[in-house]
């Protein structure tokens, strides 16, 4: 014990790395750069996305796109809850780098972590609601049975915010995803630890590799190659300055993906309404007749 | 197919209707000219006879109705509900009460036959009005809110397919949640709208809370650029929608956008074939096939191709072509010179790419913008007319093995606004549906539009509902 004191332990640092298709790759670039906390100490190298990082991306949320969308919505929500208690259970490290990042202090901090994990917990609980919410029977005039009920976009880029790092950032992941959406997340560019820690956490909560994507670097980058992809189906510009995402709503019309266009945030920690999940909704409105059987004997 | 015996005329009087030598634009509650003087003439496509001249709104008339609207909004909106509600309903029963005269102008400036003016626009457009009369004292209760607002001044641009329908679609949601609004009808098909007006005016509805501006493609892209528009709503062309959607990035203007489509009409097996057959017709030789939700793409299961086809083709050879006003025409005149040349240039695109056409014997007026119903077999997906949305009476039909390849096959399209499914069987027709990526599948039916029901594409078919809860949602501030 007295050898350990007299000689201060060196810490094992993190190399941070993207979280692609379940699986943590570094940039195809080779970049990273440097992250720093609020009063400029250096905490890592960040990977620095590419475009081709942003390709393969998509490629992996595409592919996971059935499987997520096609699970039961009971299922959705239990795997949601199961990230919850991961976050829980690693909230300590992420106070630790939602201090760093945000200069927060501890107790600060340990607030944003916990309305961030009580966020998780409330969009766990949408995801077998929604659908009784937004859809429903319409009550047409004639011999007719018809539900509208809606379904996901598909995939869906997030920009997340550049401040809020952590808090910020699940408002804007969880409703895409809640809804059975997979998601390409392009982190805070100056904060993005936050968000890389938590492709850490939902590799090890039963999310399916893909559902989530998590990228970092220069999110002007990154994201007009996103924007103007055409098997992107939906766009949340949260994280854009005004000319960015104005440049990128046009970028966006090409394939006319679903804009979410940077909403004014006052408070992240205040309840969130339905809207992020709606956005990256289509509503489906299936029709059948309801006539008695005819003489046939079809029900046609 | 020669006719056992020949029908006798029932021609539809024109004398319901009294269409004037000119009109203006309908702004702040009189009809006035065009700042620049500009008119342009619009025709009956069955017979090219010049119906009206009408004034052409340029951009100093979209500033003019615009303002009017913004003036007009501040009362409206503040409007009780309950009241905006009585406007509407009154709206909705003068519709009913002119229904028959606009039925048959409709059928004038536009080409389609009176069976479906009368049978179905008419009586949608004034079920449009009822059912959004109701919301706009109940908006409370829609799900948007304690208190959602409406968002100001509506720029609206619609089509010349359903000229009436889409002014309802477009104008009811907005003044029940109280909008106001500036419409731009079609350059083809203005008089519907204005005649609108002149219901506006009966119904004692306040000035400049509807404002009606004919014109080009040009006076829709001022109405849409302009800096006082809040919401802009376009029903139309694909490649129109994204420029009006790179228009309107970086502003705070609430965009839906209704476009284009090539739906399929899924046939198995084991679908009832008559029924199946009369759905394939009105699913792509409704309105002469210019629906932006017609299945446009027949896929057939293979076992049953040969017998399906002939059925069709029969039933084919029986439809009627010809005067519009007419009432037991089926077919009308399609509803432009341009239109018409759009859809020949496609369809000799479709025989060159080597798909075989066939028509039924069918005698074309010697006057007027015809087309013959016409279904293309040997269809592949990489066909020009199993990809382009044709936009008129003309079939492609494919064929496929197992629902998955169905199911594939339908979806490989970047439009997404209807689909049919055709089976007896309950499961398969809910697993089909849950697959299909469009925004209104009809099992074991096809066209069939309610205002209760929510109606919209996915893909490039556009974003945003209209019709039931969810098209509230285009009009509030939500």
């Amino acid at each position: 014990m007295s050898e350990k004191s007299e000689q201060q332990r060196l810490s094992v640092l993190k190399t941070y790395k993207l979280y692609v298709g379940g699986k943590f790759p570094r940039s195809e670039s080779g970049r990273v750069y440097e992250v720093s906390d609020s009063k400029g100490k250096w905490l890592a190298n960040a990977p620095q996305s590419s475009r081709k990082d942003a390709r393969d991306a998509v490629v992996a949320a595409r592919k996971a796109v059935g499987g997520w969308a096609g699970a039961t919505a009971y299922n959705r929500g239990q795997v949601l809850y199961r990230v919850a208690e991961m976050l829980e259970g690693r909230r300590a490290q992420f106070v630790h780098e939602v201090a760093d990042a945000e200069g927060l202090s501890k107790s600060r901090a340990a607030e944003q972590v916990e309305a961030t994990i009580d966020r998780w917990v409330w969009y766990a609980g949408w995801t077998d609601k929604i659908a009784q919410v937004v859809g429903g029977g319409n009550p047409v005039a004639g011999p007719y049975f018809n539900l509208s009920s809606p379904e996901p976009t598909g995939v869906v880029v997030v920009l997340a915010p550049q401040e809020s790092s952590f808090l910020g950032l699940v408002s804007v992941v969880a409703p895409v995803i809640a809804t059975g959406n997979t998601a390409v997340v392009v982190a805070s560019e100056r904060s993005p630890l936050p968000a890389l820690s938590l492709g850490e956490v939902l590799a090890t909560s039963d999310v399916p590799g893909g559902v989530v994507n998590v990228l970092s670097g220069r999110t002007a980058e990154i994201a007009t190659p996103l924007a103007s992809h055409q098997d992107v189906n939906a766009i949340d510009l949260a994280g854009a300055d005004e000319v960015l995402a104005k440049e990128l709503e046009i970028a966006a019309a090409d394939n006319l993906k679903r804009v979410l266009r940077p909403q004014p945030v006052d408070d992240w920690a205040a309840t969130p309404g339905i809207d992020r999940m709606t956005a990256f909704l289509e509503t489906k409105t299936v029709w059948h007749p309801t006539g008695s059987l005819g003489a046939s004997g079809s029900s046609y | 197919m020669a006719s056992a015996f020949d029908y006798a005329p029932a021609p539809e009087s024109r004398s319901v209707v009294d269409i004037a030598p000119s009109y203006g634009l309908f702004i702040d509650g009189e009809f006035v000219e065009a700042a620049d003087g500009k008119v342009f003439k619009t025709v009956s496509p069955s017979t090219e006879e010049v119906l009206s001249e009408i004034a052409q709104a340029g951009e100093a008339d979209v500033d003019r109705a615009v303002a009017a609207a913004r003036r007009a909004f501040a009362k409206w909106s503040a409007l009780p509900g309950s009241e905006r509600a009585k406007y509407l309903f009154r709206i909705a029963r003068i519709i009913q009460e002119r229904s028959r005269e606009l039925a048959v102008l409709e059928t004038l400036d536009n080409g389609k036959p009176i069976k479906e003016t009368r049978d179905a626009d008419l009586p949608l457009v004034a079920a449009h009005f009822f059912y959004y009369a109701g919301w706009a004292d109940k908006l409370e209760h829609a799900g948007f809110g304690s208190a959602p607002k409406p968002l100001g001044v509506a720029g609206q641009v619609i089509p010349w397919n359903f000229p009436l329908l889409m002014l309802a679609w477009k104008i009811a949601p907005a003044l029940a949640t109280g909008n106001t609004v500036v419409l731009k009808p079609a350059e083809t098909t203005p008089l519907s709208a204005l005649f609108f007006a002149d219901v506006c005016r009966q119904a004692g509805l306040p000035k400049g809370v509807v404002n009606i501006l004919p014109g080009y493609g040009d006076t829709g892209a001022a109405l849409v650029a302009h800096p006082d528009v809040n919401k802009v709503a376009f029903t139309g062309s694909t490649a129109v929608g994204k420029e009006i959607a790179r228009t309107v990035a970086g502003t705070r203007k609430k965009l839906t956008l209704e476009l284009g489509g090539k739906g399929a009409n899924i046939v198995f097996d084991d679908a009832p074939i008559d029924q199946a057959v009369e759905g394939i017709v009105n699913g792509i030789f409704f309105n002469q096939g210019q629906v932006c939700c017609a299945g446009s793409r027949l896929l057939v299961q293979e076992s049953i191709q040969d017998e399906l086809l002939d059925s069709l083709k029969r039933r084919l050879s029986t439809l009627r072509l010809g005067d519009p006003l007419d009432k037991n025409t089926d077919i009308g005149a399609i509803n432009s010179a341009e239109q018409l040349s759009r859809i020949t240039s496609l369809v000799e695109k479709g025989t060159a790419e080597g798909a075989e056409p066939w028509s039924p014997e069918c005698e074309l007026p010697s006057s007027g913008y015809w087309f013959a119903p016409t279904l293309f077999t040997n269809v592949t997906q990489a066909h020009t007319i199993a990809r382009d949305e044709i936009f008129g009476p003309v079939l492609s039909v494919l064929t496929f093995r197992t629902p998955d390849e169905a199911v594939a096959k339908a979806n490989n399209t970047q439009y997404g606004l209807s689909a049919g499914v055709w089976s007896e069987k309950g499961s398969r027709i809910l697993a089909v549906a849950g697959k299909l990526r469009a925004g209104v599948v009809w099992s074991n039916t096809f066209n069939k539009f309610d205002p209760t029901s929510p109606f919209g594409g996915y893909k490039e078919s556009g974003f945003g509902r209209e019709g039931g809860r969810h098209g509230l949602e285009a009009y509030l501030d939500v």
